[in-house]
């Protein structure tokens, strides 16, 4: 039976397999590839290749790997993969900050087939490698263009990492200067909370700024958070609110002022691309993520890459090796006596440049603004359609318009109904939707939830997400029980959510799990 | 089969709908009676004993005689235990805390209790910490953070306490304003002490706010962070009232005054619960520094259960040696909402009021708005 037409709602159930883990399917001696040995041709070269291997470094027992078959290996993680709802199995509007967008598939078969990214090895001469470093090369002069910023990076593992980068960037700036008393960044509760995770993890004392009451970071508490200890300010704009701050262009100059730098934190660029630059907005550095922007795509945890660009005055620092055209090939410059050094070996997560590239290059730029612009829209037409929903209220920022993305809550809701935020992000599940984003803790916003239905979304799209919201918002008015004990349709039944912070029953390896004595 | 009190102050919030600010002394109570004025506790208690019926099964209710409880739970559907007695229409405080006294020695799990800050005051000065509590909002006056956000919040956590669902306990201030003063214009907030509540932050004092670490993390964090500051530093510290203060003395190993003032020099206590005039000696000559928390759920920093620390010891310490100390839920609960000083001294508020740090962790802090 179709979709109904009329209220576009799915009937859908889960599949839901009492699927072991996969340690428990372990069946001794059972193996999914027998290695071969050596050949002689081989083996008369390098040896047995085995004895190489110091004793220190040598395990005394081999490790506890499930001994599992390929046709169950497989059976197992395609009955695991039922069991989720990826952003190719559902429309990904609740994942709001993580610009779940569509990922052409093209790219992932060349990034998984080509015998140009799958037979190739770092340690390669660079001679060997032209292709891959053209991609590196030509990718960074193209972030250049759409940042204003002079050099990129493509190290960093992910947007934290990008941010961890852009903070040990700034400390190598200021001791290079011989200034060495500048210990605090300064960040908004709405940034990403990496700008305040990672530069304490650099070392750094963090200074928050808590919003006013139309939502926006104060001129004024920045002011007086800024000082001669000030190495920088680390911000979001637009913040995870998705409202943009307009006075982005006197805090830039307070923190200069101060003799402090600006890093932007634009994982999420999508409300932007192509129609600000960072170097407009008189930042020193920033960072994009390619998983997330443009599309490479971002993977839950998975393979990430995080962008940075800096202006000229950080170039120096970037980590090795940088990817250098001489006029006649590419090649890797080691050669950086003021570097930091590494934040990841190697050149980072290889197949992300090559989707990026890609993906810029099917877009040209105007096709780059055009995913802004059609962003932007989509995300108005949908607020139009979410604020009518009974039930929720948007904090802040009153009749401003909003870029990529809103926080949304249900505080009105639960006072209603006792329906809260979990509540209705379960019963999504019901609907064929996976659960969506409320918000970074601490939550600022009471009840939130913080959909982003970015450039890849149809009208329908859209339009199915908000029937779904609307429909679970009648629920609640209705029944609240059945939305209180969702889901009914998946995999697993209400978890509890208080239990999940009990630690002693959190377990994330099998071998955690034992010790606990949770198996 | 668990077992829940529920006790019910029949008269909390009479006075609040006629203007006259609590209940406190049956004068007050009979003039708010003479002015038609109703109580609004059996109504919300009702309201939220309704969220736990689903546990009616499960659960052993235990309540006093008439408007003290009996009724609102035969109102929402319980088969209640009546133990005590009472004088109907002529409850008073002492009943409060014969019933707590007696719910304690039953064996209750969780007292329910509907009321204000003098209710939570007198089932603290009758039982202390020994049993879990949750208050239900009914009182005039709500300084006190022993009370949900709403009564339905109230029935919530109380269900998923029996349920065995939360389990942690959260010590929660218990405040009480001098009613007297507080008609004559004048507010004289006193922390009483702290009563046992279950820990769920979204629907207790904390209202609007979860944070990733737990409250214990995070307090340790901002311990380690104050205590960091202490190193090669020959200031006096002045310790205020307040679990989150305690921390500080507790990571330092030291013995603690939880509703009073100490004082601690080189990591040492050099006086415990000091007055005013003790603290003016100290601060005569030498360096010191000013250790706050916010106090209840109102926000208050100053003038509300640390009178000790006096306009005249706060000028004399500096505006720049005051450390604010509280974690960012604390600071979202506010609302946006500024911290509040009430010195006694307008020209010393006025001075306060500006952006000030406060230390939410360890290398953390935040920028927050103090006003008054």
């Amino acid at each position: 039976m179709p979709r109904d037409k009329e209220t576009l709602l799915r009937k859908f159930h889960q599949a839901k397999w009492d699927e072991q883990i996969i340690f428990e399917m372990s069946v001794p001696g059972e193996r999914g590839i027998l290695v071969p040995q050596a050949g002689e041709e081989i083996s008369a070269i390098i040896g047995d290749g085995l004895s190489v291997i110091p004793d220190q470094l040598r395990r005394k027992t081999p490790p506890a790997l499930p001994e599992v078959a390929q046709a169950r290996v497989l059976r197992h993680f395609m009955r695991l993969s039922q069991e989720t709802m990826g952003a190719d199995v559902n429309i990904d509007i609740g994942e709001g900050t993580c610009t779940m967008k569509y990922s052409p598939k093209v790219q992932e078969h060349l990034a998984a087939r080509h015998p140009g990214m799958t037979a190739i090895h770092p340690l390669q001469d660079d001679e060997t490698m032209q292709g891959i470093l053209e991609i590196y090369y030509r990718l960074e002069q193209f972030l250049k263009e759409i940042s204003g910023l002079d050099y990129f990076c493509f190290q960093p593992g992910g947007g934290s990492q990008a941010v961890f980068l852009n903070a040990c960037l700034v400390r190598a700036y200021h001791a290079d200067r011989g200034d060495h008393e500048r210990d605090e960044i300064i960040t908004t509760i709405f940034s990403h909370p990496v700008n305040a995770a990672a530069p304490a993890t650099a070392g750094y004392k963090v200074i928050t700024l808590m919003p006013d009451e139309n939502g926006y970071p104060t001129l004024e508490a920045l002011k007086e958070a800024l000082s001669e200890r000030t190495a920088g300010i680390f911000i979001t704009n637009p913040e995870d609110t998705g409202i943009y701050n307009p006075e982005i262009a006197e805090f830039v100059k307070a923190a200069h002022d101060a003799g402090a730098l600006c890093s932007y934190d634009q994982a999420n660029a999508n409300g932007l691309l192509g129609v600000t630059r960072a170097r407009e907005a008189g930042f020193d550095l920033c960072h994009f993520n390619l998983h997330k922007t443009f599309s490479a795509p971002h993977g839950c945890m998975g393979p990430a890459m995080g962008a940075v660009g800096v202006r000229s005055e950080l170039a120096g620092f970037l980590p090795v090796p940088r990817v250098e055209f001489d006029g006649q090939g590419y090649y890797l410059d080691y050669n950086r006596p003021q570097s930091i050094g590494r934040v990841r070996s190697f050149f980072g997560n290889t197949p992300l440049a090559l989707k990026t590239y890609t993906w810029i290059m099917q877009h040209g730029a105007e096709g780059l603004r055009e995913v802004a612009e059609c962003a932007v829209l989509n995300n108005n037409y949908m607020d139009k359609k979410i604020r009518e929903i009974p039930g929720v209220v948007v904090y802040y920022a009153k009749d401003e318009r909003r870029l990529e993305q809103v926080r949304y809550s249900w505080e009105k809701l639960k006072e209603d109904t006792g329906v809260d935020t979990e509540d209705v992000e379960r019963r999504m599940a019901d609907y064929g939707l996976q659960h969506y984003f409320t918000s970074h803790h601490p939550q600022v916003v009471p009840e939130p939830f913080t959909p982003e239905p970015c450039d890849s979304y149809s009208k329908d799209d859209i339009d199915e997400f908000v029937a779904v919201l609307r429909q679970i918002s009648r629920e609640a008015y209705e029944e609240p029980d059945l939305v209180k004990n969702a889901p009914h349709h998946s995999t697993i039944h209400m978890v509890q959510n208080p239990l999940i912070f009990e630690l002693e029953k959190i377990a994330t390896t099998w071998r955690q799990a034992k010790k606990k004595g949770l198996v | 089969m668990k077992k829940l009190g529920v006790i019910v102050n029949p008269i909390a919030g009479l006075g609040g709908r006629v203007g006259l600010k609590g209940s406190d002394s049956l004068d007050i109570i009979n003039k708010a009676r003479q002015m038609g004025a109703r109580p609004e506790s059996p109504r919300r208690t009702v309201e939220a004993l309704k969220l736990i019926l689903k546990q009616k099964n499960q659960t052993q209710v235990i309540t006093y005689p008439a408007e003290m409880g009996e009724e609102e739970c035969l109102a929402a559907g319980f088969e209640p235990e009546v133990i005590g007695s009472i004088i109907s229409g002529g409850t008073t405080p002492e009943d409060t805390q014969t019933a707590a006294r007696e719910m304690a020695c039953a064996g209750v799990s969780l007292i329910l209790f509907a009321g204000g800050d003098g209710t939570a005051r007198n089932i603290y000065d009758a039982i202390g910490d020994k049993v879990p509590v949750l208050g239900i909002p009914a009182g005039v006056k709500i300084h006190s953070a022993v009370y949900a956000v709403t009564p339905r919040n109230a029935g919530e956590v109380a269900a998923m306490f029996l349920q065995g669902r939360l389990k942690k306990l959260r010590e929660a201030e218990v405040m009480d304003i001098d009613e007297q003063a507080f008609r004559e214009g004048v507010v004289s907030a006193r922390l009483y002490g702290y009563l046992r509540v279950p820990e769920e932050s979204r629907y207790i004092q904390h209202a609007k706010s979860r944070g990733a670490l737990s409250g214990e993390e995070t307090l340790q964090g901002i311990a380690a962070d104050v205590i960091a500051g202490m190193k090669e530093d020959d200031s006096y510290y002045i310790i205020g009232p307040g679990t989150t203060t305690r921390a500080v003395m507790e990571r330092l190993g030291l013995k603690n005054t939880l509703l009073g003032v100490d004082v601690v020099r080189r990591r040492a206590l050099v006086a415990s619960d000091v007055s005013e005039n003790q603290l003016l000696d100290i601060v005569k000559d030498h360096q010191a520094k000013i250790i706050v928390t916010v106090i209840g759920g109102q926000g208050y920093l100053f003038g509300r259960g640390n009178q000790q620390i006096s306009p005249r010891v706060i000028q004399q310490v500096g505006k720049k040696n005051i450390v604010i100390i509280a974690t960012k839920e604390k600071l979202i609960s506010l609302s946006g909402r500024p911290l509040l000083v009430d010195t006694g001294d307008e020209e010393l508020n006025k001075q306060l009021s500006s952006y000030m740090r406060v230390t939410t962790g360890f290398k953390d802090y935040v920028m927050y708005r103090v006003g008054y």
